[in-house]
């Protein structure tokens, strides 16, 4: 099986700080609005080089969005960064109507998505994010898993025209993705070859489904590991192919069972080829305080949890 | 392009003839505040804005216009036919199944002139400000034009859009306010009152002017005209707009009860009996 190495802990968060920053330097078009959360955000660099081109609207997410469907009459590619929560809950009807429905090339750039976020508690710790996002016709829904690929996904998407929402998080997970990998949008990354169970993951969760694939090939079994970086457009034909051979699947997620990434592969599974799943994700419950390797280990959102789904799942073939 | 009064007033008065025919066919759509800003739209579209009718969503080196308060798509509509974007005949469609003309604008459909989604209240202000900033970074110095209902106020969204214009000095910008007092559940004294309108603009640093004669073309040409003037000097602009709601139509005049209601045959008939025909129906 396939190995990858961490490269060095760093958080998602400063890969969408420098693929901001990059494309500061090379497209004229991008702007940045930020609501007072710029070091969280790590859009301080963008922000030092191209003053003239970021936006403080202060802590006022709904002017935010607004003006931001505004500049891209002009042709401008604004960006927009906030915690997740305040990215996508607190502006569903601004996304819904000045973005979704106008259609509008806004990218929303939402960090400390899900449990990762850590101490500040559950309301943080949106975990329905991708769910309101994907519901939206036109919406482009992203969720990177490393430092590199959020760096690539960021530059990816200011080429895209269309709204999107990119999600990453708060703290320093590996990094393993090369970092010359290009981002395809939509475009599935099967990252191990296997024969016993799909495990398809997003987000977080990627670099636990590697570690839960090593697990399992201590027990004998041998795990396809695909990172969905895109859970809209999902990439059907790669779920497809994979559980062709496999026969039985487990997505894994830092989201509500309801509405995230394993809901939209059930659909894909049942529309053309029912298949035995099973879920990694929260279980329609809100989070709390801890550290995130704490609150991933409470609810379930780790390796080890990945290894015991796989096994379930592969007894229900 | 008319530029006389008569000629003006005739542009008004066909306007109020589509807005009761558009709601009264489909029996339903929003007569009172469309017939209130009838004179707005048209000083706006055929006195005040420079535009190209070959639209082009970016709008460069162009005025734009952004409705707020988009219940009043029946006016916007109009006008829009009127002044060229798209064929006035198809204001028949409004609010049919497969039209451009939905019940509130969108550029979904493609439809041209609409350069955003509008209905859910409280998001125009903080789209004009994001068009303005985004001309102010193309170095055009066309101006944008906002409208806004006044109960659409008590949506807070607009507050952090005035904190935002006033701080950043969106000094591009010409907001208006449809002051016509009225809202869906009665008047907005009533419903939530609003305080001093003016001084709370004031208050957030802008530059306010009034047109306390907003259903007189002339004065609402005038008073756009004088807001043009305070517009590049530090201070986003805000034009607070005396109307009438349902003005032009006698028993729709003065009250909310024609916010969201169509007239019935009768009613359409008295009310194009007091708008004769000018410019030629669809």
């Amino acid at each position: 099986m396939k190995k990858y190495t961490d490269t060095g802990k760093k958080d998602t968060r400063s890969g969408f700080g420098a693929g901001l920053a990059a494309l500061g330097k090379t497209n004229e078009n991008v702007v940045a609005l930020c609501a007072d959360l710029t070091g969280s955000l790590k859009m301080d660099e963008f922000k030092a080089n191209h003053p003239e081109r970021f936006f403080q609207v202060g802590i006022a997410e709904a002017n935010m969005i607004g003006m931001a469907a505004g500049m891209t009459i002009g042709g401008k590619i604004p960006f927009t960064g906030t915690f997740a929560n305040f990215s996508t809950g607190r502006v569903y009807d601004q996304i819904r109507q000045s973005v979704a429905y106008s259609g509008k090339n806004v990218k929303i750039c939402a960090s400390h998505a899900g449990l990762t976020l850590g101490e500040d508690g559950a309301t943080h710790q949106i975990l329905e994010d991708i769910g309101l996002m994907k519901m939206l016709p036109g919406m482009t829904v992203i969720n990177t898993c490393d430092y590199n690929q959020t760096k690539a996904a960021t530059m990816a998407i200011a080429e895209h025209e269309g709204p999107v929402y990119l999600r990453f998080g708060r703290p320093k997970v590996a990094n393993f993705t090369p970092e010359d990998q290009k981002f395809e949008i939509g475009k599935a990354i099967q990252l191990t070859e296997g024969n016993d169970v799909t495990i398809v993951a997003t987000g977080h969760l990627v670099w636990e489904a590697l570690k839960a694939a090593e697990q399992l090939e201590e027990k004998g079994i041998s795990a396809e590991v695909i990172n969905i970086h895109t859970i809209k457009p999902l990439d059907k034909e790669a779920i497809l192919n994979s559980v062709k051979k496999t026969k039985c699947i487990v997505t894994a997620e830092e989201h509500n069972h309801l509405g995230g990434l394993g809901e939209s592969v059930a659909r894909v599974l049942a529309e053309n080829t029912p298949t035995p799943q099973e879920f990694i994700a929260t279980d329609d419950c809100f989070g709390e305080s801890g550290t995130p390797d704490q609150l991933m280990e409470k609810y379930g959102l780790n390796a080890i949890s990945i290894v015991k789904a796989s096994e379930r799942v592969i007894k229900r073939k | 392009m008319p530029h006389n009064t008569q000629q003006l007033e005739d542009f008004v008065t066909q306007v109020r003839r589509d807005i009761l025919r558009q709601v009264h066919k489909v029996n339903s759509g929003h007569p009172g505040g469309s017939l209130g800003c009838a004179e707005f739209f048209v000083a706006l579209y055929q006195e005040i804005m420079e535009y190209s009718t070959d639209f082009n969503m970016d709008g460069k080196n162009e005025d734009l216009f952004f409705l707020s308060n988009g219940h009043i798509s029946p006016v916007f509509y109009s006008v829009l036919a009127r002044s060229g974007f798209f064929p006035v005949e198809e204001l028949a469609t409004f609010r049919h199944i497969d039209s451009r003309l939905q019940g509130h604008p969108t550029t979904h459909e493609g439809l041209p002139g609409i350069r955003i989604a509008s209905g859910s209240l409280g998001q125009g202000m903080s789209v004009a400000i994001g068009a303005a900033e985004a001309k102010k970074l193309n170095k055009d110095t066309h101006l944008v034009y906002s409208l806004h209902g006044d109960g659409e106020l008590q949506e807070g969204q607009n507050w952090e859009a005035i904190m935002y214009a006033a701080a950043h000095k969106v000094d591009n910008l010409i907001a208006t306010v449809d002051l016509n007092g009225q809202q869906i559940d009665g008047s907005t004294d009533d419903v939530l009152p609003m305080g001093n309108i003016k001084d709370k603009f004031l208050a957030f640093g802008w530059e306010v002017l009034e047109i306390e004669k907003g259903n007189n073309i002339v004065e609402v040409i005038k008073g756009i005209k004088e807001a043009q003037q305070l517009t590049g000097k530090g201070k986003p602009v805000c034009i607070l707009l005396h109307t009438v709601m349902g003005n032009g139509v006698d028993f729709m005049m003065h009250t909310h009860a024609w916010h969201g209601k169509a007239p019935n045959d009768e009613q359409l008939a008295i009310g194009l009996e007091q708008n004769p025909e000018t410019l030629g129906d669809y």
